[in-house]
């Protein structure tokens, strides 16, 4: 008994070396993951504030708002001149003029200040309008205008005096006339919904640029990725994880899946060229083609998750259901699948979701291109999603190329939509997993 | 004496390389409790999953030689495991009821099967089996609950009457009560006594006790060799093989 008690370690009351030991390296080590996840953290708020203090102004727009009359005679001759949309402009430059003399807001401003006030896009936008009802002609219209990049960028803050100064696209005449304008109440910055209907817009013209014709060429290739990766996806997963035997073939695909997982995604741009362009010869730059190399890109993602969730599923279900003589197929259709089905989904959207912000393979087959038509889901010509069109991540892309810094607020604009539809995506992808979520 | 229901013959199973039952012969009789007793890793299990091909979905296991269910060699290439598992009923080790409701648990195999034409017949079924694993009473105000939420002994004869909904011959029973409590296993026990009115029961077990309570015959298993197989009474009060004495006794095993 002597001996086991002198053999005792000391008093519970004081901390032993080892143990001292042990938890100074327990307390750095939370310290190290505390420290990672307050940098994760900070970078991205960084990312959230830079991109939002970029791009939140690019949801509002600076419009002008004045009188415009358009005789018969005018639009006949309008119609009926080469430069049909410089007629018009003509049109609208008189209008202001004759507006901002009548309320005697014109001040030191020349005719050219005045001219350069209003969009290039304007004269477009007032020529389909008309086009599209003809009643109005000879009437007195109140036109909502874009207004020129510059005045719009002045009320963003992005266009100040100091660099108008600089700057042969602005005079300071024009900026003190854009400060009458909106006491006066002509010139208004309201949302601007335009930024998601509108097509892609020229270089000179910022103000007129939108999302449009990008939102619906990401729908379109969504479309293509959702009706081809998912069924491919989810029979080839069924069929790996249910029914092949196990052998070296089986272990070969396995390893080259997760292989092809891993293989950067302009690899697939130049396989999808090669292959569906030049070989098979589909249109370049449509959304089928898009879809379909983004298809690749994703099926790799779509059958490692839905083999991990297949394989989540307790051998019992199986064993049960072949028990009581179900076949196979039934058993795996009846009971297992729907049980998966949580996971299945969740892997599937997230998989969406990475080829809704995949850029570099769209760049290779000529997604890149201006734009200028909202592509038609069905042409007699180009068949199923064969006209050309863009995608978010590669308008953004193409915007931050651009010079004007009225672009880099518009890419900012687009990154935060393009963020919004991905998180949107990933909501929906945790609430399908609740929802559907069983225990057993 | 009843009639032999499963007869086997010069049964080998093999895992890849490993040789997991030697040898097995064994004639089982209808409307009789045969427990397979034995220590683990012994194959008892093994050859229980045999007799409805279970072992099938295991890609490295290989059966050889003769089991037959009256006369029919179950191995026959001819025969369809789906439709062999309709008639040899199994029940397995952990309660493993559908994520469904209580009804749909034990109306599965009977939709699956084509045993009932409408809904009333089903509804029938079901009660009928629900009935047969005593534990009609307790669930007939819930029928449309899940059935995973059941405690674990109403869960096992849930499971029970899963395996009885599509009148199989023969029901095979993993260690049905290694899961269970006391109470719930005494449940499961009088139950087995009732099934064997209609059917061939066969059971494995690590209880010595149960296999005394329950089987009419037993096998003791040894190292994937059948040791010795007789009467219930006899293989615990008179063993002849040493190896079978030394496991009753609690020397081996």
């Amino acid at each position: 008994m002597t001996d086991l008690s002198a053999s005792k370690s000391g008093s519970l009351l004081t901390e032993d070396k080892r143990t001292a030991k042990r938890n100074a390296a327990e307390k750095r080590f939370r310290a190290y993951g505390l420290g990672a996840i307050l940098l994760a953290c900070l970078m991205l708020v960084l990312l959230l504030i830079s991109i939002v203090t970029n791009g939140a102004s690019s949801f509002k727009q600076t419009y002008m708002a004045f009188p415009v009359t358009v005789s018969q005679e005018e639009f006949d001759a309008a119609e009926g001149s080469i430069l049909k949309t410089g007629a018009y402009n003509k049109m609208l430059q008189s209008a202001l003029m004759d507006y901002l003399v009548a309320n005697d807001l014109l001040g030191d401003a020349t005719e050219d200040d005045v001219k350069n006030m209003i969009s290039g896009e304007a004269a477009a936008d007032v020529r389909r309008m008309l086009l599209a009802n003809a009643d109005v002609i000879g009437t007195e219209i109140d036109f909502s205008l874009l207004a020129n990049g510059r005045i719009d960028g002045y009320f963003k803050g992005r266009v100040t005096r100091e660099t108008a100064a600089l700057d042969t696209k602005i005079t300071a005449a024009q900026l003190d006339l854009a400060d009458r304008m909106t006491e006066d109440g002509s010139m208004v910055t309201r949302f601007n919904w335009s930024f998601f209907t509108n097509p892609d817009a020229s270089v000179q013209r910022p103000e007129a640029a939108g999302l449009g014709v990008a939102i619906l060429g990401s729908l379109y290739m969504m479309a293509v990725v959702l009706c081809l990766a998912l069924p491919i996806g989810v029979a080839a997963s069924i069929y790996l994880e249910e029914f092949a035997k196990k052998n070296w073939v089986t272990d070969v695909i396995e390893v080259n899946i997760a292989n092809l997982a891993a293989v950067p995604s302009i690899v697939y741009g130049i396989l999808g060229l090669a292959i569906f362009i030049n070989f098979a010869e589909l249109h370049q730059s449509s959304p089928l083609v898009g879809g379909l190399v983004l298809t690749l890109m994703t099926l790799p993602t779509i059958i490692i998750s839905t083999r991990a969730s297949l394989k989540s599923i307790p051998p019992s279900i199986r064993d049960a259901a072949l028990g009581v003589g179900a076949s196979k197929m039934q058993s795996v259709f009846h009971h297992v699948l729907p049980l998966a089905a949580p996971g299945i989904l969740t892997g599937t959207i997230i998989g969406l979701a990475q080829a809704l912000g995949e850029t570099a393979p769209l760049l290779l087959i000529g997604m890149v291109a201006f734009v200028k038509e909202y592509p038609a889901a069905y042409s007699s010509e180009l068949g199923l999603f064969g006209e050309a069109s863009t995608a978010l991540p590669v308008q953004i892309f193409n915007w931050t190329t651009r010079s004007d810094p009225a672009f880099v607020e518009r890419a900012s604009g687009a990154i935060i939509t393009l963020l919004i539809f991905l998180l949107m995506m990933n909501a929906l992808a945790i609430f399908l997993r609740k929802k559907f979520e069983r225990r057993w | 004496m009843n009639d032999i229901k499963i007869a086997a013959k010069g049964v080998q199973v093999y895992y890849a390389d490993t040789h997991a039952i030697k040898d097995v012969n064994v004639e089982i009789e209808d409307k009789t409790v045969t427990a397979f007793i034995g220590p683990s890793g012994c194959g008892k299990s093994t050859f229980l999953r045999t007799i409805n091909r279970m072992n099938d979905t295991i890609d490295i296991c290989r059966v050889e030689g003769d089991i037959r269910i009256d006369g029919e060699d179950i191995y026959d290439p001819k025969v369809d495991p789906v439709q062999l598992r309709a008639k040899v009923g199994m029940v397995f080790q952990k309660p493993n009821p559908f994520p469904k409701s209580i009804y749909d648990n034990v109306a599965y195999g009977p939709k699956i099967h084509g045993l009932a034409r409408n809904k009333a017949d089903l509804d029938e079924i079901v009660e009928k089996a629900l009935r047969r694993g005593a534990i009609w009473d307790e669930v007939k105000d819930r029928l449309h609950a899940p059935g995973t939420g059941l405690s674990g002994g109403q869960q096992q004869r849930l499971c029970i009457a899963r395996a009885v909904a599509t009148e199989p011959e023969v029901l095979l029973m993993d260690e049905p009560c290694s899961a269970l409590d006391p109470i719930a296993t005494a449940q499961v026990e009088e139950l087995i006594d009732e099934l064997r009115q209609s059917y061939s029961v066969v059971i494995v077990t690590h209880s010595m006790q149960q296999a005394a309570r329950v089987s009419q015959k037993t096998a003791f298993f040894h190292l994937g060799n059948l040791v010795e197989f007789g009467d219930t009474d006899k293989i615990f009060t008179n063993p002849e093989d040493p190896r079978t004495e030394s496991y009753i006794s609690g020397r081996i095993g």
